[in-house]
């Protein structure tokens, strides 16, 4: 009698010990997602008060001058963004399609390890590479060296969706056109590259999402710049350095800037990925 | 079955389009279609065969003038030109720590709740807002942690530390809203996405078998999770917890803004430090002499060394698992 009500007991432990440990999971979600909806909120409250058509109309104003915008800041974020793309997505594009194609071969492994790797290098590192092989030998800060640096990030983004994409088309379809007589690059191009299209798509619009928000590798190759500008060869101003500037600026003034700023950045980078998942159907992911 | 229809069309019109006959343009065309991705690709891995020359290269001068001094040297005087890494290792290390010891117990609690607990639905799409976590922008947690974190660590968290745990070298000092602890605090916010996502794939890809055969024995959840999930994927969150690792390491941005950007080794968290990401951010555009200059390359240097090592080691454990290499078996 003694030992069934400790083995009920027991069982109760067991069960109540499953159900806690189980609420500290749940625990653990609600307080990672907290901060989610407090930096949204702060961003809605914070940022919405000073965005107005001036910000988005009109050049940063001097110091103690108030109003003004990110007029030049916001061209620059999307001029570069643009330069960026137009050299990131056919690299990776390019080299997802040599992978897919050598796949099991020694090489293709060795390539998409690499990009792999890069992921792993950090984006100022990358920073210091663009400094090395465009400002130096150019002789400044330019718009050319904040793309190439952003471009250096996305490549291996890129490279990896559009492989793992690729790859994932049923080698049937491959070998079906290739029965019918269609030779191997207008197979690879116009039957398995449109079929990975969309995710391949998807994966270029995460990476976009993914160097719109980057400022380090912006500090010394794009610099900032508090005039307008669109010179391929002068630095030039971009969203996230003038939010950085603006933040650890000690003038109330600018800082009010800097959250309007930070609301219109998280704004786009959230669109593009809410957008590209609300069309993908979350099936999409970008590489890590 | 529509996507098969389209691919179907697709291969219709491709054959219909490509004339009969035309061998040598077959062959130019692969020919000059496999030149060209193996151009790209060649193109790409190039970027980062270029960015471990440029490194070094650059980094020479500093290496010649101090050798190995250079990483367990504290000073770093640019008006004397003397520099050393030690400090910045130091504040690398420890806000990483620091980061990895909020943000290890929250992400496996997250990958638990998602992969064990959580219908799928809801899963998904908690897992869809934990990775936009990872998506918003670094320069924002940056603003977020100098004008919301900080003051309130300042004001509730920090005297309660001090107060509990003041004894220890670690909780004294003046309290400030900029320093170890707030680095440490923003940057566990930005790894956590990176090692719950890592994890809930981990966990996800233990075999239904093993649970059920835990669940069979009469185990109740969490004990099936302890005998069959947790020992499946310890290989894979070790990986995933590696990869955050290294995220943290690199995180610039929001490290430099709440850091203080101070070149000192203190014991406590309250002060003010620097990371070797943080004083690259803040001193390359100026430095003033070639020698502070490249030993800032070296400062990138040791930071391409530590990340791509954590990187290759972190991949190579959360595939073993993901893709069922080693560790485990059924």
């Amino acid at each position: 009698m003694k030992s069934k009500t400790a083995a009920a007991r027991h069982q109760l432990w067991r069960r109540t010990k499953s159900d806690l440990m189980m609420g500290v999971t749940v625990l653990a979600t609600v307080i990672t997602l907290l901060p989610l909806f407090i930096i949204l909120g702060y961003l809605v409250a914070k940022g919405a008060s000073s965005l107005n058509l001036a910000f988005f109309f009109h050049m940063p104003t001097p110091v103690g001058e108030s109003g003004g915008g990110m007029a030049n800041a916001i061209v620059g974020t999307l001029e570069l963004v643009a330069l960026a793309s137009l050299m990131g997505v056919p690299i990776g594009i390019g080299t997802g399609l040599y992978l897919a194609a050598h796949r099991n071969q020694r090489f293709a492994e060795i390539v998409s390890f690499a990009a792999d790797v890069m992921m792993g290098v950090p984006s100022i590192v990358v920073g210091i590479f663009a400094y090395a092989v465009v400002v130096q030998p150019v002789g400044g800060f330019s718009t050319l060296a904040g793309a190439f640096a952003l471009a250096v990030i996305m490549i291996p983004l890129v490279t990896r969706t559009s492989e793992e994409m690729l790859l994932l088309v049923p080698h049937e379809l491959r070998e079906a056109a290739l029965a019918l007589g269609v030779p191997a690059w207008r197979t690879t191009l116009s039957v398995v590259a449109r079929t990975a299209a969309s995710g391949i798509a998807t994966g270029v619009i995460l990476s976009i999402a993914r160097i719109a928000g980057e400022t380090a590798p912006l500090l010394f190759t794009a610099f900032g710049n508090r005039f307008w500008s669109t010179s391929l060869t002068q630095p030039i101003s971009s969203l996230t350095v003038q939010v950085y500037t603006y933040a650890i600026s000690p003038f109330p003034d600018w800082q009010r800037q800097a959250w309007a700023g930070a609301l219109v950045l998280t704004a786009i980078v959230l669109m593009l990925e809410l957008g590209v998942r609300w069309v993908t159907r979350g099936s999409a992911r970008v590489a890590r | 079955m529509t996507e098969f229809l389209e691919a179907t069309e697709r291969i219709t019109l491709a054959s219909r389009r490509t004339r009969a006959g035309t061998f040598r343009i077959r062959i130019v065309g692969d020919r000059v279609f496999s030149l060209v991705t193996l151009l790209l690709t060649l193109l790409s891995l190039s970027v980062l065969v270029g960015i471990a020359i440029t490194l070094v290269v650059d980094s020479a001068p500093s290496l010649k003038a101090f050798g190995w001094s250079f990483v367990v040297s504290t000073d770093w005087d640019p008006v004397n030109e003397r520099y050393g890494a030690l400090p910045f290792i130091y504040g690398t290390a420890v806000s990483s720590t620091l980061a990895l010891l909020i943000a290890v117990p929250l992400s496996l609690g997250v990958a638990l709740c998602l992969s064990e607990m959580a219908p799928l639905g809801l899963s998904r799409r908690l897992g869809f807002m934990v990775e936009l976590l990872a998506a918003i922008p670094s320069v924002v947690y940056g603003l977020w942690a100098i004008f919301v974190l900080g003051p309130w660590l300042r004001d509730r968290v920090e005297p309660v530390l001090g107060a509990g745990l003041g004894f220890l070298p670690l909780f004294q000092g003046p309290r400030v809203s900029v320093g170890m602890l707030s680095a440490g605090v923003v940057l566990a916010i930005m790894v956590i996405p990176y090692v719950a996502a890592v994890s809930t794939d981990v966990f996800r890809a233990v075999p239904q078998t093993q649970r059920e055969a835990a669940l069979a024995l009469g185990a109740t959840r969490w004990e099936m999770v302890r005998i069959a999930v947790l020992p499946y994927g310890l290989s894979g969150v070790i990986g995933a917890i590696i990869l955050g690792l290294g995220r943290a390491l690199g995180e610039t941005i929001a490290v430099a803004m709440v850091i203080g950007n101070s070149p000192q080794i203190a014991a406590s968290l309250f002060r003010p430090s620097a990371t070797l990401a943080s004083v690259i951010a803040n001193e390359f555009a100026e430095a003033t002499s070639a020698l502070q200059l490249s030993s800032l390359v070296e400062l990138g240097l040791v930071l391409l060394v530590m990340g791509l090592a954590l990187n290759i080691v972190a991949r190579a454990l959360v595939l073993g698992v993901t893709q069922g290499r080693f560790g485990g078996t059924e």
